[in-house]
């Protein structure tokens, strides 16, 4: 068994979306070995043994895919630690004595519900706009009917590995949720499957972002830095290029 | 009541297409006026909901989590079976349902096994119209990997996150009928009572996790696409918030449970390290393709692995198992793991440990095969080991990271240590063909029915069932029930039967608030997991299981007295929402202690030490128990309902793979 670190954390809490918030500072003891949502555990099996409200925050599959866990750990979404999510993050990369700071993912787009849990459906309404190939179930060719050749593929799988958690937008200075949404636009338009709706796909898409109230990119790279899938700039530089494409084509 | 599969006479190879072709339908225009409520946003209920939205009926969906996109089908790694045969090794529909009716240990209904390996073609086709980027081979076409089980290669992937990729594949479908207004989508809701009208599902009660209040909602039909229940273990490889609530509830209210007690424990997965875990990763079985798996020859061996010589290595699997070896099917690799740690071969820190080794396959498969593409002839080991471990990364980089991520430990340099852990539950809501539980209009699909794997669920078959469920089959079926629908008009929420479950499941909710006693919700669950890791886990016998039925009722009554729920009622609590979930786990922790100790055999998964061969092997019995144990809810008791199997197409033996 390792030894215990003694943490210090301040945490965001906030009854709900129309109050106010502030910090609160807790005391816990920590194994190295804990992820950082276990070390919350800990820190709520506290609370309610001493009749204190539990910190809210979101947390599903714990394994980094989900997507629902969601904390601004001093400053950066999920954490210090590249190319993780806050549920892979493990406290082995903290220090004995530190005092760590938790807040929400900060954006008008995913306004706060409760502590750290914030409400991201605007996600899933930008997918619904466009986000998907419309075909129906038994409409389909054999599978190896169209060859893709392999590079292909492997970029369109490299943008659909996003978990669609909204780091990108919490970090970014604009909350612009072009990172989220170029990457569904690079895997759906690379993939010879959805060229017919490239262009009807791209502009509704980027309309419901828009009307979302998420920012405009202005090429900081802030949301690459932090993806905890790593997905590359690159994907926002295609979806301007698909959308100024389709705009000249007058979609 | 008796049970009554409703299985179609015929040829088993031409049952379904006549089915098909002679069902009852409903016509489009009545499609619009009927509702059906899906629960669960997984690849069962995520394309089970597009797709009936796709055909014209309105669809209500549910889930718990914040989005559709979160359900647990997303941690699915290792990939999606199909009877393709594409690799040209001799597979077909009938060897993909002879391997999973003998690899459920002959507990399966052969109609419904034999459906599902014929629409397992289709699901690839429809997945990739769908923009699902599968792994491709130089030359355009699909890759396949191969699974425990089985000795062709008919496994569909996306890298070590094929689940991630199907379900998005079926979300992006069912988001595309929400923007069409065909799905209406309620997020962070979760079900909490099913509401029944002249013994038929007319709707359900589900609460709004954000506000705290209790919706009713009409359909004339529901579906159940709510999962497995393998978190009454507490550590399971499932997520935090995967719950039996739904089923539970449904069975409280007449649906049957079937096989309760058939749990698979997948033999990969990274070890326990301490007691503030709170889940278990899995580490994929497609792995086991490339990974041998050993122990060392001498007990109590606490030399680093990678100083053990080769000729001090134990690979038991290849050595108890030649024919299928390290890819046996999971329920004989997890006994395997188990019997060696038990006897003192168990590596690492807990000695609960076995290796799972790369090393071999990376240097003379994959470092071998690019040395050659490369024309570098007589490679040393370091080349071989560079040059495979660039293949190996593509292969499986992301579970890769994620070992090295948990543990500390780089794999490609250090075999990987691994030990079983609760992973799916075969067993689950007792349906009959048309996926109908016994409560009509009522339906349950994916791993929230019992039907396809028997007591053994072989790899990628999950993926492979909750989309045949929702693509495929459920379309075609629910216009059984449908057809006689047409005349119901949409009932009132305001009708008797929903007031009664709306006040069953809000005096609930008070009773729970109320007791405000000192221990947490999550110590309850704790406890509970360990009492049926102990006594129904990998290994259970008739002693061990009496105790646990008579320590699940101990604590649970303690649960009532004693649990301490913080927070209130009406806002955002989540720790109220666990303790729901918590109560139903620890009646259903009873119920699978009972059907355990009602199986006097082993069969696949269920493994009772009193019956077992000269070697250790599962010893079933063909003459007492080839049966579903479909259990019935009589209030605090439960009363067992038994579906004969038979097996008219395939020969019944002992399970070989040796």
């Amino acid at each position: 068994m390792s030894k215990l670190m003694k943490l210090n954390l301040k945490v965001w809490r906030q009854k709900n979306a129309d109050s106010a918030g502030n910090f609160e500072e807790y005391k816990v003891d920590a194994s190295p070995d804990m992820s950082f949502l276990e070390m919350f555990d800990v820190l709520n099996e506290q609370l309610i043994e001493t009749g204190k409200e539990p910190v809210a925050f979101d947390h599903d599959c714990r394994e980094g895919i989900c997507g629902m866990c969601s904390m601004v750990i001093d400053g950066r979404p999920h954490g210090p630690k590249q190319g993780v999510t806050t549920c892979q993050l493990h406290m082995r990369s903290f220090n004995d004595g530190d005092t760590i700071t938790v807040e929400p993912w900060r954006a008008n787009g995913f306004p706060v519900i409760k502590d750290l849990t914030v409400n991201r459906s605007a996600f899933d309404r930008i997918i619904a706009a466009g986000g998907f190939i419309s075909t129906n179930a038994g409409n389909a060719v054999d599978a190896n009917a169209v060859l893709i050749p392999k590079e292909v593929a492997d970029e369109a799988f490299e943008a659909a590995t996003c978990i669609g958690c909204g780091a990108c937008v919490s970090a970014c200075k604009n909350a612009s949720a072009m990172l989220f949404v170029g990457a569904k636009v690079t895997q759906l338009s690379k993939l010879p499957q959805g060229k017919p709706e490239r262009e009807t796909r791209v502009v509704a898409m980027v309309n419901q972002m828009d009307a979302e109230g998420f920012g405009a990119c202005t090429n900081t790279g802030a949301c690459a830095a932090e993806c905890p899938k790593q997905i590359p700039l690159s994907v926002i530089a295609n979806l301007n290029r698909e959308y100024i494409g389709a705009k000249m084509n007058g979609k | 009541m008796t049970l009554e599969s409703k299985i179609p006479a015929g040829d088993i190879a031409t049952k379904w297409t006549q089915y098909k072709s002679t069902v009852p339908l409903v016509n489009p225009a009545n499609k619009r006026q009927l509702e059906i409520i899906v629960v669960g946003t997984g690849l069962a209920g995520a394309s089970a909901a597009a797709t009936l939205a796709e055909m014209g009926y309105k669809v209500k969906a549910f889930c718990f989590q914040d989005s559709p996109r979160r359900a647990h089908s997303i941690a699915a790694q290792g990939g999606i079976n199909a009877a393709k045969n594409y690799q040209n090794d001799g597979d077909s529909v009938y060897r993909l349902f002879y391997d999973t009716i003998k690899g459920g240990d002959y507990r399966a209904r052969e109609a419904n096994v034999h459906r599902l390996a014929e629409c397992s073609t289709s699901i690839i086709d429809q997945c990739v119209a769908q923009g699902v980027p599968f792994a491709r081979e130089y030359g355009g076409t699909l890759s396949n990997r191969s699974f425990g089980g089985t000795q062709v290669q008919r496994t569909f992937y996306a890298a070590g996150q094929t689940g991630q990729q199907l379900l998005l594949g079926a979300y992006s479908g069912l988001e595309r009928q929400v923007g069409l207004g065909n799905v209406k989508m309620y997020a962070r809701h979760e079900m909490i009572e099913v509401v029944k009208i002249d013994g038929k599902a007319r709707g359900i009660i589900a609460r709004n996790l954000v506000t705290g209040e209790l919706e009713r909602h009409f359909g004339h039909a529901v579906l159940l696409c709510t999962g497995g229940y393998g978190n009454v273990f507490y550590l399971s490889t499932n997520a935090m918030g995967s719950n039996v609530t739904a089923a539970w509830k449904a069975h409280k209210a007449g649906a049957y449970f079937g096989n309760p007690c058939f749990t698979q424990i997948h033999p990969t997965c990274i070890p326990v390290s301490g007691h503030y875990q709170s889940k278990l990763t899995l580490m994929s079985e497609s792995l086991r393709n490339d990974g041998r798996i050993w122990v060392p020859k001498k007990q109590n061996d606490d030399r680093h692995p990678n100083d053990i010589p080769e000729d001090e290595r134990d690979y038991y699997l290849e050595r108890r198992y030649p024919a299928f070896g390290n890819l046996v099917p999971r329920d004989i690799a997890s006994r395997a793991a188990k019997e060696r740690c038990d006897a003192g071969y168990g590596v690492g820190q807990s000695k609960m440990a076995v290796y799972l080794d790369f090393k071999y396959n990376m240097m003379q498969k994959y470092g071998r095969t690019e040395a050659s593409k490369l024309n570098i002839a007589n490679p040393d080991d370091e080349t071989l080991i560079r040059l495979g471990k660039e293949v190996v990364k593509e292969k499986y980089g992301n579970l890769f990271d994620m070992y090295k991520q948990i543990t500390d430990e780089d794999p490609y340099e250090v075999p990987m240590r691994i030990y079983p852990a609760v992973h799916y539950t075969m067993g689950g809501l007792w349906v009959d063909y048309d996926l109908m539980t016994t409560v009509p209009g009522l339906y349950a699909l994916g791993e929230a029915n019992f039907s396809d794997h028997g007591a053994n669920r072989l790899g990628a078959s999950a993926l492979m069932q909750g989309l045949a469920d929702g693509y495929f089959v459920i379309p075609i079926t629910i216009g059984n029930y449908l057809s006689k629908e047409i005349h119901t008009k949409p009932i009132s929420t305001d009708h008797e039967a929903f007031v009664a479950a709306e006040k069953a499941a809000n005096d609930r909710i008070q009773q729970l608030m109320g007791i405000q006693g000192t221990r947490s919700v999550e110590s309850y669950h704790r406890e509970l997991g360990l009492i049926m890791w102990n006594k129904c886990g990998m290994a259970r016998n008739e002693q061990g299981l009496k105790e646990a039925i008579a320590e699940i009722q101990a604590l649970r009554a303690d649960f009532y007295k004693n649990v301490r729920i913080p927070g209130s009622v009406n806002e955002f609590n989540p720790e109220l929402d666990k303790a729901g979930r918590v109560a139903d786990f620890l009646e259903l922790g009873e119920l699978m202690c009972v059907d355990a100790l009602n199986r006097n055999e082993s069969c696949g998964g269920h493994f009772r030490e009193e019956y077992q061969t000269e070697e250790g092997e599962a010893l079933r019995d063909d003459q007492n128990y080839m049966y579903v144990a479909a259990w019935e809810s009589k209030g605090d008791s439960w009363e067992l309902h038994k579906e004969e199997l038979k097996y008219e197409n395939i020969k019944i033996q002992q399970r070989s793979y040796k």
